[in-house]
């Protein structure tokens, strides 16, 4: 470990909630409508989306309308990818979209790959400068990127809303919400953000590949395409599929140690900002205060786990004799599957701002962290992703925690639980309880038929012996169920023999479970969480008074965090025991 | 329901033309004009031949000659030998050939296989065949793990200054150099810390190994 490596570590949490604070207060003021400082740009173009798409912003949706917009919403981006993917070789693609002619990837690749950029997964069974033309890495990938993400945040206002809402039953309108989405708060950080990128080598252009001749006669065949605008996207709306198969590991995605910092930022910059947001919308920053403390605590705590047990490096080096401390000139620790640029701190911090989030984007590779480093992204995974979440996923998801904190903290002190002013009664609590439980039921179900059938120990690597394995198995259908995407990529769907996916296959078992616990785990807890957002919006607030439980001080951060993690260790300590926690605890090799 | 599914379909389309035509060109545009050294993959020319890119790895090996006069061939990839003149890039394991920027990969080595231990200990025997003839005192425990270790794209450009400071020895000898100058280049090719704290400095292997070749050419 190292002062820099800490120093990062801390940099990183302040720069973040400066940042944060701002972002989220100009986010809830383009959710309640009022003009912000973008207005004048914007404005017009907002107004003629809505004349085109013939959207009455004044018909406010109730709960249902609300969520069947967004389904329908879904099916027609879900339709119109997979129609797109498994047409990048047909006869009305441009050359220059796809200059290396690539076939379509087989339907259960594909099936696998629309229904994970559809649910902001990004699980990649394809390694995207071995299979994806440009157009369909543009026009296809990109766009779900922004409209996954979207759907995310949308969410999590319309929960917001609910909450505060005084009167009746409308929680907003999914068009309109969408609309400004795009156009206020990712269009603009995305447009900056690309820019920043390029200005420090992320790579965008539309040429073939180039063909190098080596100072030592060796030939290197170099991928290229349209990166930053896709990079920028896939980061902030925590969407994670990379352009090429390693992700930010690229040097064409991520470039420096700067770079590695500043993509950090856009991961977490919307789930820490919507905290905020949530503060100002209820009219009670406390609130907000206490929900972010609770993340960062955690946050931190993870942070810090991984960057210890990485720095000290990994039983197969000791073993092969190597010294992992740090000396003059090397960082020491575990520097398997990790990039010389970004470091131990580096990368512990990277993987675990993408694996708390619902980002699942990667620059070193986590199938080669060590047992307890490894274990780290498992246990934010396991928390179903609160600690920040994904873009909107992560405050919904945490509200639903909050309020079965408020229930629990009611029970204790032996008052009728009220949240905000609002009465909470069974109806809530118990479409919170399945709404938090959706994700790792689908988890645990999905790890389980893998690992007990033939065809889905069939993905598992060559290198996946004993626990490895199972914590490859274990963590695909985590990673899917939590819509993170991350992967220890040894585990596999897809057989691709050469590069353009002549004479590939998909493994279908892999493909098909994952894809539907991608899509399961995504739109139910959706549904649950509105039908929240639908039950709240019309309860009658009662002020606050001597016996009501306080949700913004330290006593509920506790609580909270107490709530959070006895949910997660309660259902996947078992099967963490049998993966990363066996190789964390023993020397031994397998 | 037809309301909903009418909008849906404007929407999806309006918002594909949008944000995967007109935002990716716009941004390639401006990028092209702004930054086109950089859009295009910072690449590097010698004698107007494209030898590379700046940021992307190479291997610095070379084709093994077979006794037809042949570069010789193993399970149709080219039998390479490290270069002992050129300083080496960490450890790849791209298919058809380490650094091969057209098909970026994990090596996937978990931390308790003994895989990765017996990979680990070969890379360790290479790097000290190519290294102690002129670094006697070179053990195991003083080998920088980045030497050894694949990194994560297996296109890393970088290796640490502690590895770069061991083969500067191999280097200087071969090429009839002093080590001071050597170590001189090492510097002048070590990128720092991002902001001055983040990440780990490292040594550019190509930016480097071509700053040798200007500077020996005339001898």
């Amino acid at each position: 470990m190292t002062f820099s490596g800490w120093a990062t570590i801390v940099l990183f949490a302040v720069i973040l909630t400066a940042f944060a604070v701002p972002l989220g207060g100009y986010m809830a003021k383009v959710y309640t409508g009022k003009r912000v400082f973008l207005s004048p740009l914007l404005a017009g173009p907002e107004r003629a989306l809505y004349a085109i798409l013939r959207v009455d912003l004044k018909q406010q949706q109730d709960w249902k309308a609300y969520a069947k917009s967004l389904l329908i919403f879904s099916l027609a981006g879900w339709l119109l990818l997979y129609l797109i993917l498994r047409t990048q070789n047909a006869f009305f693609v441009p050359h220059a979209l796809n200059p290396l002619g690539y076939h379509s990837a087989p339907w259960n690749v594909t099936f696998n790959t629309v229904s994970s950029f559809v649910t902001n997964t990004n699980w990649q069974y394809y390694g995207g400068e071995t299979t994806m033309s440009y157009l369909g890495q543009m026009m296809g990938l990109t766009v779900q990127n922004w409209l996954s993400a979207g759907t995310g945040i949308v969410v999590a206002v319309a929960l917001i809303r609910g909450i505060v809402g005084r009167s009746g039953k409308g929680i907003g309108n999914f068009w309109g919400d969408m609309v400004r989405t795009v156009l206020y708060v990712l269009g603009p950080i995305s447009v900056i953000g690309a820019l920043v990128l390029v200005s420090q080598g992320v790579i965008q252009n539309f040429t073939a590949y180039l063909t190098a001749r080596t100072i030592t006669g060796l030939t290197q065949t170099i991928a290229m395409g349209p990166v930053a605008s896709q990079e920028v996207i896939k980061l902030l709306g925590t969407n994670g599929g990379g352009f090429f198969n390693v992700n930010s590991a690229h040097p064409f995605e991520n470039p420096t140690a700067f770079t590695n910092f500043f993509e950090m930022l856009l991961v977490l910059i919307i789930p820490a900002a919507l905290v905020f947001t949530y503060g100002r919308m209820t009219g009670n920053r406390r609130q907000g205060l206490a929900v972010y403390a609770t993340m960062m605590v955690m946050f931190l705590g993870a942070v810090s786990v991984a960057y210890i047990a990485e720095a000290h490096g990994s039983p197969a080096q000791h073993a092969a004799g190597l010294h992992t401390h740090v000396i003059s000139g090397s960082g020491g620790g575990n520097m398997e599957g990790k990039e010389q640029r970004f470091g131990i701190a580096g990368s512990a911090l990277f993987d675990v701002v993408t694996t708390v989030t619902s980002c699942g984007a990667v620059n070193s590779a986590l199938e080669s962290f060590t047992g307890i480093g490894g274990a780290v992204p498992f246990a934010n995974l396991s928390a179903s992703e609160v600690i920040f979440g994904g873009v909107g996923t992560g405050l919904y998801s945490i509200l639903l925690y909050v309020l079965l904190a408020v229930f629990i903290g009611g029970l204790m002190v032996g008052r009728t639980p009220e949240w905000l002013g609002k009465k909470i009664e069974a109806r809530e609590i118990k479409l919170a309880g399945l709404g938090i439980l959706i994700t790792p039921l689908a988890a645990l179900f999905c790890t389980a038929m893998a690992t007990a059938s033939k065809g889905g120990r069939a993905s598992i690597s060559e290198l996946g012996v004993g626990p490895q394995g199972f914590s490859e198995t274990f963590y695909a259908y985590l990673s899917q169920a939590n819509n993170n995407g991350s992967a220890f990529a040894g585990y596999t769907g897809f057989i691709q023999p050469k590069a353009g996916n002549l004479g590939s296959h998909g493994v279908t078992f892999a493909d098909l479970l994952g894809g539907f616990d991608m899509l399961f785990a995504r739109f139910a807890p959706i549904l649950f969480a509105l039908a929240v957002a639908g039950s709240l919006a019309g309860k009658r607030v009662s002020p606050a008074g001597l016996g009501t439980m306080r949700t913004d001080n330290t006593t509920f951060v506790v609580l909270l965090i107490g709530v959070i993690v006895l949910v997660g260790a309660l259902t996947f300590f078992p099967a963490l025991l049998l993966g990363p926690i066996v190789q964390g605890l023993t020397g031994h090799l397998y | 329901m037809r309301r909903d599914i009418l909008t849906s379909i404007i929407a999806i389309v309006v918002f594909t033309i949008l944000l995967g035509l007109v935002y990716p060109l716009f941004i390639t545009g401006v990028s092209q004009v702004s930054f086109p050294g950089n859009a295009n993959g910072q690449k590097i020319y010698v004698n107007g031949k494209l030898v590379g890119s700046k940021i992307i790895g190479q291997s610095f090996a070379s084709p093994v000659i077979g006794k037809n006069g042949k570069a010789e061939e193993k399970e149709e990839e080219l039998v390479t030998q490290a270069d002992p003149r050129y300083f080496q890039s960490r450890p790849s394991v791209t298919e058809g050939g380490a650094y091969n920027a057209a098909a970026s990969t994990f090596s996937n080595r978990g931390p308790n296989d003994k895989a990765t231990k017996e990979a680990d200990e070969e890379n360790i025997k290479s790097y000290l065949e190519l290294n102690r003839l002129y670094y006697p005192s070179l053990t195991v425990a003083k080998i920088p793990v980045d030497a050894v270790n694949t990194s994560a794209s297996n296109l890393d450009p970088e290796i640490s200054q502690a590895n770069a400071w061991i083969q500067a020895h191999r280097v200087a000898a071969k090429r009839g150099l002093s080590l001071g100058t050597v170590n001189g280049l090492i510097a002048k090719y070590t990128d720092s810390r991002g902001l001055g704290f983040s990440g780990e400095p490292g040594v550019n292997v190509l930016g480097l190994n071509l700053a040798l070749d200007r500077l020996t050419r005339g001898k």
